[in-house]
């Protein structure tokens, strides 16, 4: 310190202002580039990230977007259905579909004598086959007694394989297959008696315990049922409270601990919501396990945070002007509220609940407890009906030892993303499209 | 508003409906072990296609968590059944008798086989319980012959046996959380922890005084040779891998030089990648757990409150589905699933119990 005034007061060692600008420039852009290339390098890393991530979801799972059909000619013999009437649909419903596909796949490989092989050789037809068969009998009665060439669903090890396989042999996914089995599905591929379609399964049908059976229309029933509760109840009860925090709280300590108990429960492990759902509803209500209700229950408190917190914020970007002209004019506090405040902040408000459900629609934790991790192979029809929800179904699908789900969990994870971009994406048209600027 | 306010009055009335709703329940509700999930979940599909009856819902909470709900006491809200990858603990009969459930039918429907696997790109390996157990125990009998024990001083495997491969030890396992754990501590760890001598004689000793008499000092020694055959090494060697069998089987092909311990029916689905570890020279194939000469292999259970049969529609029929022939028997299709059926003899006795509902002695 004392050095430099002396020198100062010499006059002979300050440079001037400008000379130390020029010295520093070069040293200041270059500090200047490498801050923006920190950015850059920041959000490079993010891109990265999130290209493998999809390469790797959507190279696993794209497969399982085609399911592998077999062409077999299926003769309804009556009497191996066992059936002697064919307009009673209670016969219909009974029959022994199973039986014909045997035999008809007897007719075609004729090697297989000894009951291993011949077990062996029922394997590569999905059992799920019986169902198509008695749909398209009970459609059209006419075809009993009739040989008809059906595709029907493959085993999930064929449909493994299939896919593996590409053009060359060798490169094939066996895996449980035998060595009479691949060429038994081999002598397929020559024939063209085997092709892959859209697996219009996935999309329509419930768990399955079978891969190639399996399907997401269950998972998804239970998430909608789930997130209409969570909105039904999250959404208004938020908005009542942010209107009543910004617009008629007194400032008080009574408050003050309020809104630091919101912003504490907005921060809590999701966890802890499927805990105090379990002993609430599921210990005290005596409501049944892995019903939407619960879930959605568990999920709206979970939300409630998050949506009072951004409603407010959005409350309180509505200038005061607006209120105090609506005032002025004779509006009571309510019509100020209803007719002025509420439509102005309603984009803000909405882009934060709509974040708000998307992170619901993603949780498990919290589902986990209250009984929701489960395997439930009927679509529910109500909010009352034991159900799953998207990410618990992807959860149960990677723990499950069939190879054949593993594509079907990445498909599971684009369908969810699928979902989630769609939200995401209407939270940001819908603040584009409503937002006013004062 | 108004719109809100409608919607939260149709939540609230079907709240009410449901309350009333939980007077019955049309579905059957299992719960329990996540090793018995995957065949419980196959017969219950079937169950639904099969017959007229829903679905039933298959919750995996683990064996202990299972008999927990389970034994929380008798009504709708309750499960009907519970699987268990080990045999229902006397304490757990007691919570169920505290709780009013009284008639418990115990079913044996199976077994299931541990396997100890690595990469097929390495070679495989044979070992014995008690070389798994050296490897793995987190105490030891000292090498050099006296009776005491030291922390496990193996790094690698050919310090225990010279024709073990010569690589670091390095085992991915189930957290202590698992019922594959706990079978693996049984089975394996004790196993091979038995054959060394003045070990065994500790667990004779707790036996002899309990016969003398002596219930304190019985006690005292059955802790201690627990704590010396069940504590698994911690320096590193033995790695907690979390419950998904599918991750540690992913590890293994990404490192050849690690072992995972996980459940038969992955070691069957994943054969072209991997290899289940010979022990005591026997493979892990399905013949040799079935025989029951592969040692490390245990039983699976459910358990069914015969107060519920009558009550929730089904359950009878359902545990015919199960204990049926195409399910359980040795072609049955849970056999195709990967598990292992009992012998036919055993099956029969399971059967009469099943069909008389005799229930487990309180």
């Amino acid at each position: 310190m004392k050095n430099e005034s002396i020198q100062n007061k010499d006059g002979a060692a300050k440079p001037s202002t400008i000379d130390l600008v020029n010295k520093n420039l070069a040293k200041r852009y270059r500090a200047e580039k490498r801050f923006k290339a920190y950015g850059v390098a920041a959000i490079l890393f993010g891109l990265a990230c999130l290209v493998i991530l999809f390469t790797d979801i959507i190279g696993k799972g794209h497969s399982a977007f085609l399911q592998t059909y077999v062409y077999v000619e299926v003769n309804y013999d009556a009497d191996a259905l066992d059936i002697s009437n064919v307009n009673d649909p209670q016969q219909l419903a009974i029959a022994d579909y199973s039986a014909i596909v045997k035999s008809a796949l007897r007719e075609q490989f004729t090697d297989a004598k000894s009951r291993k092989q011949r077990r062996n050789l029922y394997g590569l037809v999905s059992n799920g086959a019986s169902f198509t068969l008695r749909e398209s009998l009970e459609n059209n009665p006419a075809l009993l007694n009739q040989t008809v060439g059906l595709w029907l669903l493959a085993d999930d090890d064929i449909d493994t394989y299939y896919k593996s396989r590409g053009d060359n042999k060798d490169d094939a996914f066996v895996g449980r297959l035998n060595p009479q089995q691949v060429a038994w599905v081999e002598t397929w591929i020559d024939q063209k008696q085997i092709k892959k379609r859209f697996n219009t399964t996935f999309f329509t049908s419930g768990d399955s315990r079978e891969p190639e059976q399996a399907g997401i229309m269950g998972a998804m029933a239970g998430s909608l049922f789930t997130l209409l509760v969570t909105i039904a109840l999250s959404f208004p009860i938020g908005v009542a409270a942010a209107v009543y925090l910004e617009e008629y709280a007194p400032k008080n300590k009574i408050t003050d601990f309020i809104e630091v108990n919101i912003n504490n429960l907005a921060a809590v492990p999701s966890i802890i919501f499927g805990l105090l759902g379990l002993a609430i509803f599921i210990g005290y209500f005596e409501m049944h396990r892995s019903i939407p209700l619960v879930g959605g229950l568990v999920l709206s408190l979970m939300t409630l945070p998050t949506i009072i917190i951004s409603s407010r914020a959005a409350i309180k970007s509505v200038p005061s002007s607006i209120r105090d002209a609506a005032l002025g004019l004779g509006a009571s506090k309510m019509q100020v509220i209803l007719h002025h405040v509420l439509p102005l902040a309603m984009p803000g408000m909405l882009t934060g609940a709509i974040i708000g459900f998307a992170q619901a629609l993603g949780e498990t934790a919290p589902l986990l407890m209250i009984g929701m991790v489960a395997f439930i192979v009927d679509i529910p029809g109500g909010v009352s009906d034991p159900a799953t929800a998207l990410p618990v179904q992807i959860f149960l699908w990677s723990d499950s030892p069939e190879r054949a789900f593993v594509e079907r969990t990445s498909a599971a994870i684009m369908v969810l993303l699928a979902f989630l971009i769609t939200m995401n994406t209407a939270a940001i048209w819908l603040r584009k499209r409503l937002e006013r600027r004062w | 508003m108004k719109k809100f306010l409608t919607s939260a009055s149709v939540i609230l009335t079907s709240l009410l409906v449901a309350n009333v709703a939980h007077a019955s329940r049309d579905y059957i509700n299992v719960v329990g072990s996540s090793t018995v999930y995957p065949f419980s979940t196959v017969v219950a599909e079937r169950f639904g296609k099969s017959t007229q009856f829903k679905t039933p819902k298959v919750e995996s909470t683990g064996s202990g968590g299972g008999l927990k709900l389970f034994c929380q006491g008798v009504g709708v809200q309750f499960p009907d059944i519970t699987n268990a990858s080990r045999r229902i603990k006397p304490s757990e009969v007691q919570l169920c008798a505290d709780n009013g459930v009284s008639g418990v039918v115990e079913v044996l429907i199976g077994f299931d086989g541990i396997v100890i696997g690595n990469s097929n790109q390495a070679e495989q390996m044979t070992i014995s319980l008690k070389e798994l157990f050296l490897a793995l125990g987190k105490e030891v009998p000292n090498p050099d012959g006296t009776q005491t024990l030291v922390t496990n001083p193996y790094q690698t495997w050919n310090e225990i046996n010279p024709s073990l491969p010569k690589y670091k030890i390095e085992v991915l396992g189930p957290p202590p959380t698992s019922g594959t754990r706990d079978a693996f501590s049984e089975l394996a760890l004790e196993g091979g922890c038995k054959k060394i001598d003045w070990i065994a004689d500790i667990s004779k000793q707790s036996k002899a005084a309990g016969k003398a008499g002596d219930a304190a000092l019985s006690k005292d020694l059955k802790y201690k040779f627990k704590s010396i055959c069940h504590s698994v090494r911690d320096d590193g060697a033995f790695i907690e891998a979390g419950e998904n069998d599918n991750l540690i089987v992913q590890k293994l092909n990404a490192n050849p030089n690690a072992f995972g311990i996980f459940g038969f029916s992955f070691l069957d689905q994943n054969s072209d990648t991997i290899q289940g570890t010979k022990i005591n020279g026997f493979d892990p194939s399905f013949e040799n757990i079935a025989e029951g000469t592969y040692p490390v292999s245990r039983p699976l259970y459910f358990y069914v409150k015969k107060d519920h049969i009558g009550v929730v529609p089904g359950i009878e029929e359902f545990l015919a589905e199960f204990i049926s022939n195409k399910a359980s028997g040795q072609e049955g299709y849970l056999a195709d699933k990967g598990m292992i059926p009992l012998s036919d003899d055993l099956r029969k006795q399971v059967k009469a119990d099943v069909q008389s509902l005799t229930p487990i002695k309180l």
